[in-house]
């Protein structure tokens, strides 16, 4: 085992020419995704006796069980078992973070939706319909929606928590200008393509092995554990593959997990529990919504001098990951803007809908929505660009470079020389044409037409690592066999971002092998112990570097006994192409795997990977949260519709920084997928409620998320090049799963720029997210009202 | 007697002994072992459950299309051919296996988790076969084209490029016919005796079979109904399918009116709608999806009588009439008399929508005279959506005063509804600002909309109202579309 505090990584080896990372490689399963032959969860074939799951969902808001009649449902069709939470061994408890969230409901329901029982069939629609057989007699109490409104109650789900830095109440005050003002956002469904799903097998011994859809199997092992009432030995839990995932599968797929192991152990039978649509989105997490009251000083040059912040998270009935999604919701407040006197306020609001959790950029995103909505604010209450607002504020020599968490935003001379933050700016506004686009875009408005055009930039930097310093390690376990073939496993899973190939690449690289020759094999919590979730861009950083050390180890055994047979020294030999080269000599990789049996030389390792020189403290929100940043800038024109509010974004500029790429291929992929999902969060996709609290988007019929001609059909993606992360990242790379999600804020910023420039620019657009139709259009009649004359 | 199911699958005759209203999906996943298709929503709006389909047709112009095998039953594969992404696995393209769309796409990085994958590609490659089958030899394939068959297919990882750049890649190479081995036309009845599928051949076998069986359900293309055996809400013992039924699958033109039988889908009826009414022929291509169109019939559409319903406001507008059939008699009804309520119309017991008339008026009568027919879709996204409300306007014009109007809206009431108010504002008046408010008005005064999901009562009653002035804006020839930048 490496000691992490002496780092086993000699920086050079990072630095060095590589062969297999830093280039194109496609997803290591693209064969099999086109030909429908990759296996995910529900593909596995069934053993016989496997049994089916289904849900009940409470349909009420909030209220006390009296009673659950499940007669009906026990004599239906098929049916084996029904399940309540008396039916639980162990403890009914699935909360990541606080014991607050049971498995099943319990005496009580708090939002629609929730898991109240579950029916184990022999069939999918056996189960499903006894299900619908299930009465559970209520007795409703007065439920809470709204995020405001629980505020206003002081009702939530964890305590609050503070970001301070000076005196920004004081700085307000003195300040030349004042702005006060409120933005809200809503919540996003994830709509992975593969629902939830989970299929457990029982074994002897009270054994249970769990192929589970989750970006967290440690969590998925020690909550199955105890539920059943056995210790984390007992339980194997393992997944190749998800059908998608983005946040959604870090902690709720627990809840599929584990009903399925608990359907397992109360049958005897292997169970699957694949949640249909409907049910999915129902029963489980989204996007937090959030109200963000806010308070700035700043003077003529749009300079803040002071900003006071409300940041309200609609949490939903219980905190889940609410807790560290406002942390970074706070530290994102920044974004890119130095911020003197900052007071950043959040709250979690305790509401009777759906426990909100992790969304690609983790409340991230929203604490940008504010900041640039404040800018904008500002920006129109001076009469000037937005584009100078921000350039008044940015991190630099001249306005401070220390966030209000105490983190030096620059790294050696960036400062300096090298400013990252100036250089995407920079390279995005010039590979948009910016001016030659304002230009035309206010020659096009100057027709007073009913469609009006809009153009923003959205700057980007995003840290990267949990802010809890704790989960920032990584595992690998590598074995290389006697023909010289690899099998890889690692802490990280993979849905669908090609953390595997990225790892793989790595892993190749080291040993100077074909990519072919390491075998990607499914997260298993019997390899690779004590994960963290593939969650926070960390993926390949973590696991990335705990595959290179792994696979370091094993190489410098293998040097050695190469070493011995050239009779050279280690500087002579080169691992390449799979071959062991020393001058005009070589034998196979192969065969040296061979040499090194026969001379009984292990040819296995762990590894594992602590990222170095971060610290939090939760309680002061201060510290070195993040072991770097990643900076990216998209430019975006829109056009609105001034008679129905239809929008459309048609051009779009992106450069984004993945340090020095794993895989470029792979990081574009990313970058493109994560602007377009981030568009959809801020156009189209809306979450609506009834009045009693039914969320009634539960399906792509209602819920709507981009489709391909949503795409900007000028969209155009640059890596910002020769930019190797400064920190010692894994070949110098960057994080790049959460970070561009944000770019896409510039088309909501241009939205507003449109509906804007009815007045003249003269006037801020009272425009929410997400941007439907329906809102651009008030916001348009708003302006209408406000601007009197229109332009 | 009831027989089995036949069809082709993969290029293989098969013969399944299943339940008529199990889902294809269903079928495929756990009879058939092929995994490959995956359920994403079992209600047809995400397309990872996408195959291709090829059914008999009584023109000869029998192509594969994609569809939704989440709601698509087994009864309707009767005498058809279907392909699913292991056929086109199996196919060769130069030295590799595999259909060029999945050796481009393969390549081209076009999948990322790969769940969608799948119907990704049975999606394009339905678009590609159409197109190297096409007689338009020349025709090149645009980057709409693609669109418009990747509308039923959600993906949310890629952002969508690497998989339109795959499509484009592909139609450069010659491209194999896909499996097929033809089984011939459908048995009577097939499926189980527990679930059966009818297959009249005639209309009077037809009537016959509903005055019989009056528990019966009647299946046009499903991609409505089928929903509730999709969720395991419903199982149907008896289904009648009208997707055989030769006088049903007519389209006919004459020069006053074009009649499309009850069982033309929306697919079929595009041509003859486009040449007469492009405003329409856009709707319909953003009317669910290629793999809706290609089973969802115009009729089927207007008897669930949705208060949406999209085909409807279009021809309420065109004062469009339905001939009904019963096994007495037949009668026709003006579409204006058909909508009753909340998903009722007039259809009396044992009767059905036999055709569809739409009258036609030349769009140039003469130098004074001349016609405009506009359909307006407001949604939350412009592809596959459901309206928050639709505006259909059939005008008339003599010099610059209107000389008659129909106005039509979907999603401002109960039923899709005209606005006979609002048409007598614009009657004999130039289309100036007085007069557009005045038909505002009128359209504020009958509607009382209602708030859901897909836009507030506020919403629906201000942007139906602004459609007006949308469509002076158009005539007068502005672009007013966002999509048209």
């Amino acid at each position: 085992m490496n000691i992490q505090s002496k780092p086993p990584v000699a920086a050079q080896k990072l630095d060095a020419e590589t062969r297999i990372v830093g280039h194109d490689h496609v997803h290591d399963s693209a064969s099999r995704h086109v030909r429908g032959q990759a296996v995910y969860i529900d593909d596995m074939p069934d053993l016989p006796g496997t049994l089916h799951c289904a849900p009940v969902l409470s349909n009420v808001a909030h209220g006390k069980i009296l009673n659950i009649d499940f007669d009906k449902a026990r004599a239906s069709e098929g049916v084996v078992d029904v399940l309540l939470a008396s039916d639980i061994p162990g403890k009914n408890e699935v909360a990541p973070i606080f014991a607050d969230e049971p498995f099943l409901a319990e005496g009580k329901v708090e939002h629609v939706g929730q898991i109240v029982g579950l029916v184990v069939a022999d069939t999918l629609a056996h189960a499903l319909q006894a299900a619908r057989k299930v009465v559970v007699d209520i007795e409703e109490l007065t439920p809470c929606f709204d995020e405001a409104e629980a505020f206003e109650a002081q009702s939530r789900t964890l305590p609050d928590q503070h970001l301070k830095r000076g005196d920004a109440q004081q700085a307000i005050e003195a300040a030349a200008r004042r702005l006060t003002g409120r933005v809200k956002m809503g919540g996003q469904d994830h709509f992975y393509l593969e629902a939830h799903t989970a299929h457990a097998f029982p074994g002897e011994a009270g054994d249970m092995t769990v192929w589970s859809s989750t970006q967290h199997p440690t969590e998925v092992q020690v909550h199955v554990a105890m539920l059943l009432g056995v210790k984390s030995h007992k339980v194997d839990v393992k997944c190749r593959r998800m059908g998608g995932a983005f946040g959604g599968k870090e902690s709720q797929a627990t809840i599929i997990a584990g009903l399925a192991a608990l359907a397992a152990h109360a049958t005897g039978q292997p169970c699957r529990f694949r949640m249909r649509r409907d049910d999915d989105m129902a029963a489980t997490g989204k996007r937090h919504g959030y109200t963000i009251n806010y308070d700035v000083g700043f003077d003529e040059t749009g300079r803040i001098h002071g900003l006071k912040v409300e940041a309200l998270a609609h949490s939903g009935h219980v905190a889940d990951l609410t807790g560290p999604v406002i942390a970074r919701t706070l530290t994102h407040l920044d974004n890119c803007y130095h911020i003197e006197h900052a007071d950043f306020l959040g709250f979690a609001a305790k509401t009777n809908t759906v426990s909100n959790t992790a969304f690609r950029g983790f409340g991230g995103p929203q604490g940008m929505v504010a900041i640039e909505a404040i800018i904008d604010d500002i920006a129109r209450s001076l009469g000037r660009d937005a584009q100078d607002i921000r350039a008044a504020n940015y991190y630099g020599a001249e306005t401070g470079s220390e966030t209000p968490y105490g983190q030096s935003v620059f790294v050696g001379d960036e400062l300096a020389h090298d400013n990252p933050l100036r250089n995407v700016i920079e390279r995005v506004t010039s590979n948009a044409r910016w001016d030659e686009k304002r230009t035309q875009i206010e020659a096009f408005n100057a027709k007073r037409g009913v469609l009006r055009k809009g153009l923003a930039m959205m700057p980007v930097k995003f840290g990267i690592s949990f802010n809890l310093t704790t989960l920032n390690q990584g595992g690998a376990l590598v074995h290389v066999y006697m023909d010289g073939s690899v099998h890889l496993n690692h802490g990280g899973t993979e849905m669908g971002q090609g953390l595997n190939t990225k790892v793989a690449q790595v892993v190749a690289e080291v040993f100077g092998i074909p990519l072919g020759d390491v075998q990607i094999t499914p997260s298993d919590t019997g390899k690779v112990p004590n994960t963290s979730a593939t969650a926070a861009s960390s993926g390949s950083d973590l696991n990335g570097m705990a595959a290179f050390n792994a696979a370091s180890e094993i190489k410098a055994r293998m040097l050695d006994v190469a070493c011995e047979h050239f009779d050279a020294m280690p500087s002579d030999i080169d691992f390449r192409d799979g071959q062991v080269v020393c001058g005009d000599r070589s034998i196979s990789f192969g065969t040296l795997a061979k040499y090194c049996w026969m001379k009984r030389i292990s040819l296995s390792a762990e590894g594992f990977y602590a990222t170095p020189k971060i610290h939090w403290d939760g309680k002061t929100m201060k510290g070195r949260p993040f072991f770097y940043f990643t900076y990216g800038a998209a430019v975006a024109e829109v056009v609105i519709d001034t008679l129905t509010g239809e929008n459309r974004c048609l051009s779009v500029d992106i450069v984004q920084d993945c340090g020095k790429s794993l895989n470029p291929v792979i990081d574009l992929g990313q970058i493109e997928g994560a602007f377009v999902q981030g568009m959809g969060w801020l156009t189209c996709e809306e979450l609506w409620w009834d009045e009693k609290g039914r969320l009634r988007t539960v399906g792509p019929s209602t819920y709507k998320i981009p489709g391909s001609r949503d795409v900007p059909p000028v969209f155009n993606v640059e890596l910002l090049e020769n930019r190797p992360n400064p920190e010692e990242t894994v070949y110098r790379s960057k994080a790049v799963g959460e970070p561009p999600l944000m770019l896409s804020i510039a088309v909501w910023l241009a939205l507003r720029d449109a509906v804007s420039s009815l007045s003249g620019h003269r006037l801020a657009a009272a425009l929410d997210a997400p941007a439907t139709p329906e809102r651009v259009l008030f916001a348009v009649e708003d302006m209408k009202e406000r601007a009197g004359e229109l332009i | 007697m009831t027989e089995p199911i036949r069809f082709s699958l993969n290029g293989c005759a098969v013969e399944a002994r299943c339940r008529a209203d199990m889902t294809v999906l269903e079928w495929l996943r756990l009879e058939a072992l092929l995994r490959g298709t995956k359920e994403g929503c079992a209600e047809g709006d995400c397309g990872a459950c996408s195959v291709l389909l090829k059914r008999p047709d009584p023109r000869g112009r029998s192509a594969f299309q994609a569809a939704n095998s989440c709601i698509m039953l087994m009864g309707q594969l009767d005498g058809a051919s279907l392909v699913t992404v292991e056929g086109l696995a199996a196919m060769r393209t130069g030295a590799q296996s595999g259909h060029p769309v999945q050796l481009a796409m393969e390549e081209n990085g076009s999948s990322q988790c790969g769940f969608c994958t799948p119907g990704i590609v049975s999606a394009l490659a339905g678009l590609l076969d159409r197109q190297s089958g096409s007689e338009d030899a020349d025709h090149t394939l645009a980057e709409d084209d693609i669109h418009d068959a990747l509308a039923g297919n959600l993906c949310r990882c890629t952002g969508y490029r690497p998989i339109v750049e795959a499509a484009c890649a592909a139609a450069s190479q010659q491209i194999a016919p896909l499996p097929d081995h033809p089984v011939g036309s459908p048995n009577a009845v097939t499926g189980e005796d527990s679930s059966q599928m009818l297959h009249p051949a005639t209309l009077d076998e037809l009537l016959a079979l509903l005055r019989q069986h009056t528990d019966a359900t009647l299946l046009a293309g499903g991609t409505d109904i089928s929903l509730d055996v999709a969720h395991a809400r419903a199982r149907w013992e008896r289904v009648i399918s009208t997707r055989n039924v030769t006088e049903l699958r007519n389209i006919s033109e004459n020069a006053d009116v074009l009649t499309l039988g009850a069982a033309v889908t929306w697919q079929e009826a595009l041509p003859f709608v486009a040449e007469h009414w492009p405003s329409f022929a856009t709707l319909i291509r953003r009317f669910g999806s290629t793999q809706i169109r290609s089973m969802g019939t115009v009729a089927g559409n207007l008897a669930t009588s949705s208060p949406i319903g999209d085909g409807a406001p279009a021809l309420l507008a065109l004062g469009a009439s339905l001939r009904l059939a019963s096994s007495q008699d037949e009668r026709t009804l003006p579409l204006d008399d058909f909508f009753l309520d909340y998903r009722k119309n007039a259809l009396r017991p044992g009767e059905i929508i036999k055709a569809i008339h739409i009258p036609l008026t030349g769009s140039e009568l003469d130098e004074r005279r001349h016609a405009a027919f506009r359909v307006y879709k407001l949604s939350k996204r412009y592809d596959q959506d459901i309206s928050t409300v639709c505006g259909a306007f059939s005008l008339a014009f003599e010099g610059d005063r209107v000389a008659g109007a129909r106005i039509a809206f979907g999603g401002m009431a109960a039923t899709p509804m005209r606005c006979t108010a609002a048409a007598d504002a614009l009657l004999g008046k130039p289309l100036d600002g007085a007069t557009i408010s005045a038909a505002k008005a009128a359209i504020a005064g009958t509607f009382k909309p209602m708030s859901d999901m897909r836009g507030s009562a506020a919403y629906r009653a201000m942007a139906a109202a602004n459609l007006v002035d949308r469509l002076a804006h158009d005539l007068s020839g502005e672009t007013v579309e966002v999509m048209a930048l």
